[in-house]
């Protein structure tokens, strides 16, 4: 092997690495694979590793990693750092695919083998929601790794592919995941190829300075792919890309899950009430006295109710 | 000897030969310059923190086990007492920041200068404090030439507070601790009950020049509930010990420059709420949308016309950002996400426990990290290298287990286990 030329000639700018967040929730595919739906998984994903390799062609210290958001866990499926160069250039068998793609989509199906074995036997109605939490959580732990490896390392950013709808029990892990990303400055990408906007991605994408994209035509998804979240950090000053279109940033009540324009914050939880109360239904303080310093005043409280 | 030695082998490293007009002055610089990095040298001793392992040879020093190790014991210390009540803390904050522009304040032992120094730090808190609490309110206040003023009144934006902080740095006369707290109680009495009033003072000075009896004026800041902090840059005084053992703050004393932006960042982080300090109460806000593109308005803050920005759902009135306060019918507007970068401090994630390089073949620790997927088994070294969540039974890395406690505040184990969601709120 010819001795590898410096790195600081060729870390420009534009090398990047992308952190793709795959979604992968078995519930929602087999809604979105009827007929009349655009998209199924398989040409999907096929429109994802076109995607893939075409980051890879445009810089030679291009990284991706992808993991895969499912319904019941998320876990690495591919790492492009890992792969050894020789496995990446050799095409797989009938010479159609690249070399990694092999790779992936054995890793891919490994993992949703696991995930369905997690599953419990209870029904589920509708599309639930996938673990966005756990995905975003994992890769910033790796962009973590990455800023630590030294003064040569490529932009990193995240790109989520997602479509299930957002689950309202995940919403304060991924504000944390949001917030984290926003002083790392990460920024988070989303591109939804489900039917509904995703309110946590919005934000995501408005809070971290990320691009947030629903393609109307999903039968052109490499096309949008690769003429909006293809391009490194560094040339996206240069380049006209979709503008937010009014990201909601009304709270929903405690109580009824209404969104307001006005409501009334517990000082001491930050709980959001719609109308007056006397007492807060989250952490039982009762407003007008001093605040509890203890649980154990709570508990003390309620049977006086 | 041996002084004139050094100086001009110092000299040397960076002058050409035939300069010499410039010596004299460079001779001066390098006094101070020696004593500087003499000192540096007194005070660390570098050579004591090698080891020798059994053979007599060097060890190379674990430096990322003892960050390690420090930070876990901070940890400890700050969840113990948290976890073990579940104390609630005080979101909803008044804090006034005052800077001891004395003559103290002009000493060199902090390079450039004690001020400079301050206000560099007091910048940085400022930025974290707002980003940690974003409906909390600062004001600063200066003591100079024995009289305590106000630099800038109690406001929620971070941006004018800096521009005030750094636009004059000078300093004169004597430092009067009572008037700065005769001042903050004026001012703190002024606020909701629902808010929690601190101070926190950046003493230079060593000694108090007080029109009256420091004492009374104690009394009166703790009966209106005012909990000070102090951080010392001199020395340890018992006056500032008793002001922060009477209102419940914390006394420190900096060491070094490393240590004073430590202690200054301390404060930003909520502090457990004392019994009875505060009111609790329901505050009515509003939840502003942002206005239509392209429409163009006059903004009520800056009063100029502007594109954009959001509309107050009560009185309609134009604001330019958030969080801020109505200017025409005084409701408090925020967004959602603000209170949002609250909610880690009433859900924290439960600190790691270490794994020690005994039990590591006993419970099967897996090859690589759950969060980085770097590799955990690095031969060669004793102490232990990685953590475990006692919820999900993951493994992780010393660096995730720093970056996960101190910024992202989720544990990726946990999250992305579909069961475990019912933990939150």
């Amino acid at each position: 092997m010819s001795p590898p030329p410096p790195l600081s000639k060729l870390y420009s700018d534009d090398v990047s690495l992308i952190v793709l967040l795959l979604d992968t929730n078995p519930y929602f595919w087999t809604a979105a694979s009827n007929p009349s739906s655009p998209l199924s998984f398989s040409t999907f994903l096929s429109n994802v590793l076109s995607f893939l390799n075409s980051i890879l062609l445009l810089n030679q210290l291009n990284q991706i990693v992808v993991i895969a958001t499912g319904y019941n866990s998320c876990g690495y499926v591919y790492d492009s750092s890992l792969s050894s160069l020789s496995k990446m250039t050799q095409s797989s068998g009938n010479g159609v695919l690249p070399g990694f793609c092999e790779e992936l989509l054995g890793n891919l199906e490994g993992f949703l083998e696991k995930d369905e074995k997690l599953s419990s036997e209870e029904s589920v109605d509708g599309v639930p929601a996938s673990v966005l939490s756990g995905s975003l959580s994992m890769a910033l732990c790796y962009i973590q790794h990455i800023f630590r490896s030294g003064p040569l390392h490529p932009q990193p950013r995240i790109l989520c592919l997602h479509g299930s709808p957002d689950g309202p029990e995940q919403y304060v892990s991924v504000m944390n995941a949001i917030f984290s990303a926003q002083r790392s400055m990460v920024p988070i990408d989303a591109c939804i190829i489900g039917s509904q906007h995703s309110a946590f991605l919005q934000q995501a994408s408005y809070i971290t300075g990320g691009v947030y994209l629903k393609p109307p035509l999903l039968e052109g998804l490499f096309q949008y792919l690769s003429t909006v979240f293809a391009i490194d950090l560094h040339s996206r000053n240069f380049l006209q890309l979709p503008k937010p279109v009014g990201v909601d940033f009304r709270a929903s009540c405690f109580c009824h899950k209404n969104t307001i324009d006005m409501g009334y914050i517990c000082s001491v939880c930050l709980s959001i009430f719609c109308k007056h109360q006397k007492e807060c239904t989250t952490c039982g303080s009762v407003f007008g006295q001093s605040q509890a310093a203890s649980v154990s005043d709570r508990k003390r409280k309620d049977p006086q109710e | 000897m041996y002084g004139i030695e050094h100086r001009e082998v110092s000299n040397s490293r960076g002058k050409r030969p035939h300069e010499e007009p410039e010596d004299e002055d460079d001779e001066e610089e390098n006094e101070r310059g020696k004593e500087a990095w003499e000192r540096t040298y007194a005070d660390e001793r570098s050579w004591e923190s090698l080891q020798e392992d059994e053979s007599g040879l060097l060890r190379p020093i674990d430096d990322k086990a003892l960050h390690h190790a420090h930070y876990r014991r901070r940890l400890r210390s700050i969840s113990s007492a948290e976890t073990a009540a579940r104390i609630q803390k005080g979101l909803i904050r008044y804090l006034y920041i005052v800077i001891d522009f004395s003559k103290a304040a002009a000493e060199m032992d902090y390079r450039p200068s004690r001020m400079a120094v301050v206000a560099k730090h007091v910048e940085a808190f400022i930025r974290e404090f707002f980003d940690q609490n974003p409906l909390s309110q600062i004001g600063i206040v200066i003591i100079k030439g024995g009289i305590a003023h106000c630099l800038t009144e109690l406001g929620g934006s971070p941006e004018s507070h800096i521009k005030a902080l750094t636009s004059k740095l000078e300093c004169s006369g004597d430092a009067s601790l009572q008037n700065a707290l005769e001042l903050i109680d004026s001012f703190l009495n002024q606020i909701p009950s629902y808010g929690h009033r601190e101070a926190l003072i950046l003493y230079s000075a060593l000694s108090t020049c007080d029109p009256g009896d420091i004492m009374e004026t104690i009394k009166k800041c703790k009966s209106s509930k005012i909990r000070c902090s102090i951080i010392g840059l001199s020395a340890e005084m018992f006056i500032c010990k008793h002001i922060c053992q009477e209102t419940g703050g914390s006394y420190s004393v900096a060491l070094d420059e490393s240590h004073l932006k430590e202690l200054m960042l301390d404060p930003a982080p909520p502090p457990p709420a004392i019994a009875d300090y505060a009111i609790s109460n329901l505050i009515k806000m509003g939840f502003p949308q942002r206005s239509a593109e392209g429409v163009i308005a006059i903004c009520s803050c800056h009063k100029e016309a502007k594109v954009g920005g959001y509309s107050c759902p009560r009185c309609k009135a134009r604001i330019c950002d958030l969080p801020t306060e109505c200017r025409i019918c005084g409701l408090t507007l925020v967004s959602s996400p603000h209170l949002a970068r609250s909610y880690h401090h009433l859900f924290p994630i439960t600190p790691f426990n270490e794994v020690a390089a005994s039990q590591r073949s006993r419970q099967r620790v897996p090859q690589t990290c759950f969060g980085c997927q770097q590799s955990l088994l690095n031969p060669g070294s004793i102490s232990s290298l990685c953590v475990t969540c006692p919820k999900c039974q993951r493994y992780f890395c010393l660096d995730c287990d720093i970056y996960i406690h101190e910024s992202l505040h989720n544990c990726p184990g946990c999250e992305s286990v579909r069961n475990s969601k019912s933990v939150r709120g």
